[in-house]
């Protein structure tokens, strides 16, 4: 699509691309952060009382 | 019973994903802890709907996420008014500093409608597929993709004043855009 082309050329849409960049970066870094905290214990207890309770 | 220790194993290591995705969608780590122990215990009880061979973290992440849209549904008058109340602190002094942070972001999030939310996290964080994604929100790839790319365009211009901040040129180009 030539126009979407043009468009993207222009400052608004290389500062646009920036932006969606940045944003794209900051939701997988917040994402991450969470991920990192790893396995609560509160999760591993439960896991390991339903088991109990199954076997 | 090996089968039994597999899904607490393979439910253990999900764990850490639901959580950043269930933060993701309600903004608040106690909600998502409780999402996510509610998710943990209906999977377990529901154990025999899950096909074997599948992929278990998007079984988990669809269970999260049909329970949120549950109580989303529950407590959309309040979700509703935020917006009002996010324009009033958008002038306020400590959201006009500083870059985007987790907690701006966060915030920003909340501001989209749930299913642009969702998808967007599923995609753009979570890892998943147009495909997987869609099988998850129970919905088109088509309607995926369109959702994400509102979502992407609604936070951008959400958060355009945090980041417009870093020179006046941009800021100035970002302001005319959002309005």
């Amino acid at each position: 699509m030539p126009q979407t082309e043009k468009l993207d050329e222009s400052p608004k849409g290389r500062l646009s691309r920036d932006v969606q960049r940045k944003i794209g970066q900051q939701l997988r870094a917040m994402y991450t952060d969470v991920v990192n905290e790893g396995v609560p214990d509160r999760f591993a207890d439960l896991l390991r009382r339903l088991d109990e309770k199954n076997k | 019973m090996p089968a039994q220790d597999d899904m607490r194993e393979a439910m253990l290591a999900a764990v850490p994903n639901l959580r950043a995705f269930a933060v993701s969608l309600c903004g608040d780590m106690d909600r998502a802890n409780d999402l996510v122990q509610e998710t943990l215990l209906r999977a377990w009880a529901h154990q025999d709907s899950f096909e074997p061979g599948t992929n278990m973290s998007a079984w988990l992440f669809t269970i999260l996420r049909n329970h949120f849209r549950t109580e989303y549904r529950k407590r959309r008058r309040e979700v509703e008014d935020a917006d009002g109340g996010y324009a009033e602190r958008l002038t306020s002094p400590e959201a006009q500093t500083g870059h985007v942070e987790f907690g701006e972001l966060r915030e920003a999030l909340l501001h989209l409608p749930p299913d642009q939310r969702e998808a967007l996290i599923l995609v753009g964080a979570s890892g998943f597929s147009y495909e997987e994604a869609a099988h998850i929100c129970d919905c088109a790839v088509g309607t995926i993709k369109s959702r994400v790319n509102r979502a992407r365009k609604k936070l951008a211009e959400i958060l355009t004043i945090e980041i417009g901040q870093e020179t006046e040129v941009e800021h100035e180009i970002l302001i005319r855009r959002a309005v």
